[in-house]
């Protein structure tokens, strides 16, 4: 809604993701496993990113248990969406656990495709309703790392991580 | 109410003020002004709040069938959707999911829903250690306390205090001092008790009919783990969240985060359709199971919900979306927060209605008196609610359910209103403020030496509650209209105008009047000063609604064939011409109030007008450079005709600083309530002290309300005066 006239949305979402405090590298497919040992501290967790999203470095453990989840400094997941008007990543609640991965580490290395950047809400709340009446299923749309301004100054971390890095595929 | 009562009621607010009142202040004006800068982004921000309107409206016609749509959708998912009755209904529902499962804990992220039904203390009975997650709901549960604010709950408790809370309870190893310490001690408590957690319980924004999702807008990240983390999920949400698709959200998704806490968005929007698909965790075996082993339970809860949908005035309530922009941009909330301007618990402006709905009319008539009409919240309301409107029917009941006092043969004389027996004094008192300036005037300068002398103002105070340390209006004996009965005709006018002598400036601010109708003669205006002066305004602020009403028809009977013969209503007050605008359209039928609010100005409105058709300005007093602190009316503020006012005084050469708090507190009788004095000079301050800076303190004070120039006459040393006065012909009141 804001300002999406002119420009690719991927412009626009490197932008918001940089209003919300995410830093972001942008690499083809074969670059994202190096993109994200640049980024990832150990212990990192991770769910295996889907076709076409690159691999993940050897040194993210896969189907963490819930007390790797508890101990990683890092989890590594990808995204189905990119929100460009809001820098916002859409977190699927998969049966490998997008979900955990993306809420219990430090830090969240989220790997979303350029193409499925949408330009703002209407298109991805489009994308999700068809989804979500036909399959049930759940999205987050996570913007900016965790955040609670209730102990008198805001903090960032709060439940859940307290950074997050985007790493955006140009297929 | 009693003076006893009067006086307990300003000891609870003094208190408030003095222990809570400057972390609200802080917290809410930083939430307001986000606001400002947030939407401002927006391209089309008046456009989704009538999108928002749209989609609140049709759900809540609809909503019998939308829930049986949503029964449909949250089956076919696999989940359960239960429909309670009331509380105790709801309760009963939640307490025996709980059973069984064998629920020792339940970890609950923040539902202000939850809340109202007093599920954790219904759960607690039956042995269950319930968790409040959200770090603010988590204080306050180690603190038993309640929350002051709908979204920020903790929000009139410092860093220090929280600190000082986490040492006594906990004795932490380390030292607890940055609101970082304070948020990682807390986290890492509370991971602890969410991994062992059975059941996890939330609320939900907004449920969509269509596919059974629940949106939980939250930025902590404790409602996400407190659905992940725990096998069985409950829901709970009032009827009124349900929409009909997941496209409907849209509007609410942009709407919510920049409406009440001024961020863009909150860091998670969950859009969850439970049961979800997330692996179950374990963390005391630490195994990860399927995700069919999720279990999820919608609560939907009536509780006098479906009863608000079929009442005409209550109805918007049900579609607020539970933002708090009316909490934050309003004045009084701003200082005294949601434990004063609050009921059991909802608190801000829209909690009359939801307090009346929900508790009952005792519940919402102990706080709604702190609503004074100013209408600030009216635009920030992301749904449009008339939020002042919903106070002042609840007002009108409450007034409507007391008993006859003994005392009201005192008042009886000085109110022939349309009220029965049993209004609150004080209120008929400042209701009935037409007979009361009509009387004061013909007896004037009599009146004014009884009203101003010790014994009328201790007896003012103790019968009436009118505060002794204000000064009473000064009446004039000759009022506006029999001065102008005398003007000569203007030759060959370019218009013609009916001035409303409001009765402020009929009775008591003639000189302002005066300057009006020579700034328009010379704009070459032809002025007919009109016969009714009372506009309603006084018995509506005090919920009179039939005796407001009642005035408003005299009004139109008198204005309206003006108006048929071609002139324009100029309005002085503006609080007057607010009610035109706005409340005429509650009070009088619909093509009366569209040729009122059609066809009448306020005086600088007119005044710009006439200058951008060709009058001279030279007519009226140049500025000069002549610096000014100027302070324009709430409800003007709340129209957008402030910037007429700064637009002609800027054209005239006038130097203009403007305030910009939201009201300056008095709002007509509020200030002069005994038991509203200390919140009214709280905020009249923060006013006051934007005028006595460096930059603004020797500037020549203006304001456009009657009751901001008293105001500000009570807080600040130098005078002020109506703008008008100041570019008028022959000035007045110039500072020179």
């Amino acid at each position: 809604m804001s300002t999406t006239a002119g420009g690719p949305p991927v412009d626009r979402f490197l932008d918001r993701l940089a209003d919300f405090d995410v830093t972001h590298t942008v690499v083809a497919p074969d670059g994202v496993s190096d993109a994200i040992a640049d980024v990832a501290d150990e212990p990192a967790v991770g769910v295996e990113l889907p076709d076409g999203l690159g691999e993940l470095p050897g040194f993210v453990a896969t189907d963490p248990s819930p007390s790797d989840l508890e101990a990683a400094a890092t989890g590594v997941t990808h995204a189905d969406l990119g929100v460009a008007d809001y820098g916002s990543l859409a977190l699927p609640a998969t049966a490998d656990g997008v979900e955990p991965v993306s809420l219990y580490g430090d830090q969240h290395v989220a790997v979303v495709a350029a193409d499925d950047v949408v330009p703002g809400m209407p298109e991805a709340l489009s994308a999700l309703g068809d989804r979500f009446r036909a399959d049930g299923d759940s999205v987050v749309l996570a913007t900016g790392p965790s955040a609670t301004a209730d102990m008198g100054a805001l903090v960032q971390g709060a439940h859940g991580p307290k950074t997050v890095h985007a790493v955006v595929v140009e297929r | 109410m009693s003076s006893k009562r009067r006086a307990s009621k300003a000891e609870h607010l003094r208190r408030v003020l003095a222990t809570e009142g400057d972390a609200v202040a802080e917290n809410t004006q930083g939430f307001n002004q986000g606001r400002y800068d947030s939407v401002a982004d927006l391209e089309d921000y008046e456009g989704l709040k009538e999108e928002a309107r749209e989609i609140k409206e049709d759900a809540i016609e609809r909503l019998p069938d939308l829930i049986e749509n949503l029964r449909e959708a949250v089956e076919a998912n696999g989940g359960t959707l239960y429909l309670a009755d009331d509380a105790e209904d709801a309760n009963e529902y939640v307490r025996e999911v709980v059973a069984d499962v064998d629920g020792d804990r339940v970890v609950k992220s923040k539902s202000m829903t939850s809340e109202e039904l007093e599920l954790n203390e219904a759960l607690a009975g039956d042995g269950v250690d319930v968790v409040e997650t959200d770090l603010g709901e988590w204080v306050l549960q180690v603190a038993d306390e309640a929350p002051s604010h709908i979204v920020a709950p903790a929000i009139h408790k410092s860093r220090e205090s929280i600190a000082e809370l986490f040492e006594e309870r906990f004795d932490p190893d380390r030292e607890l001092e940055t609101a970082e310490d304070l948020t990682m001690f807390a986290r890492e408590k509370l991971g602890e008790q969410i991994a062992d957690a059975d059941v996890g319980v939330t609320g939900a924004n907004f449920v969509t009919a269509d596919s059974g999702t629940v949106a939980l807008v939250t930025s902590e990240g404790n409602a996400r783990k407190t659905v992940t983390a725990t096998d069985t999920h409950v829901a709970v949400a009032g009827v009124e969240k349900v929409i009909p698709s997941v496209e409907d959200l849209r509007p609410f998704v942009e709407l919510i985060g920049r409406s009440g806490t001024g961020q863009d968005i909150t860091s998670y929007l969950s859009l969850l359709t439970p049961p979800v698909g997330s692996p179950t965790l374990d963390f005391q075996t630490d195994e990860v199971g399927s995700p069919d082993d999720r279990e999820f339970h919608l609560v939907l809860v009536d509780n006098g919900r479906m009863a608000m949908r079929e009442d005409d005035d209550l109805r918007e309530t049900l579609y607020c979306i539970r933002c708090s922009a009316c909490s934050n941009s309003c004045a009084n909330f701003q200082q005294v927060g949601g434990h004063a301007f609050g009921g059991e618990t909802y608190s801000g402006g829209i909690a009359t209605g939801w307090e009346a709905g929900v508790e009952g009319l005792d519940t919402a008539a102990e706080f709604n008196d702190l609503c004074t009409g100013c209408s600030r919240c009216v635009n920030a309301c992301p749904v449009g609610i008339d939020i002042p409107w919903i106070n002042t029917v609840v007002r009108d009941r409450a007034n409507r359910s007391e008993h006859g006092g003994d005392l009201d043969w005192l008042v009886e004389g000085l109110t022939p209103d349309e009220e029965p027996a049993g209004v609150d004094l004080q209120k008929r008192l400042f209701g009935n403020f037409e007979t009361l300036a009509k009387l004061g005037s013909a007896f004037a300068p009599l009146s004014n030496w009884v009203a101003g002398s010790s014994v009328a103002g201790a007896a003012m105070e103790r019968v009436l509650g009118v505060d002794d340390r204000r000064d009473l209006p000064t009446f004039q004996r000759e009022t506006l209209k029999s001065w102008a009965e005398g003007r000569p005709d203007v030759e060959d006018p370019d218009r013609a105008v009916v001035l409303f002598p409001d009765l402020y400036t009929n009775y008591m601010d003639v000189d302002r009047g005066k300057a009006a109708v020579r700034a328009l003669e010379a704009l070459g205006v032809d002025v007919t000063v009109a016969d009714e002066c009372a506009s309603g305004r006084a018995p509506l602020s005090q919920g009179m609604v039939a005796t407001a009403r009642e005035k408003a028809e005299r009004v139109a009977d008198d204005l309206l064939p003006y108006v048929e013969a071609g002139k324009d209503v100029v309005v002085v007050e503006p609080s007057d011409h607010a009610i035109f605008q706005r409340e005429y359209e509650r009070l009088l039928d619909e093509d009366d109030h569209e040729a009122m609010a059609a066809n009448s100005y306020e005086v600088f409105e007119y005044v710009y007008g006439l200058l951008e058709n060709g009058a001279s300005e030279t007519s009226l007093a140049a500025g000069d450079g002549h610096e000014v602190a100027y302070h324009s009316h709430c409800q003007q503020r709340t129209l957008g005709v402030d910037t007429y006012t700064t637009a002609v005084l800027d054209r005239l050469g006038y130097d203009v600083a403007t305030s910009d708090v939201e009201c300056c507190g008095m709002a007509g009788s509020f200030g002069y309530k005994q038991e509203y004095y200390d919140v009214s000079i709280a905020v009249g301050e923060e006013l006051a002290d934007q005028f006595s800076t460096e930059e603004t303190g020797d500037r020549q004070v203006v304001a456009s309300g009657t009751s901001c120039l008293d105001q500000l006459d009570d807080l600040l040393d130098r005078p002020s005066t109506h703008p008008i006065e100041l570019v008028a012909p022959e000035p007045h009141g110039r500072a020179e």
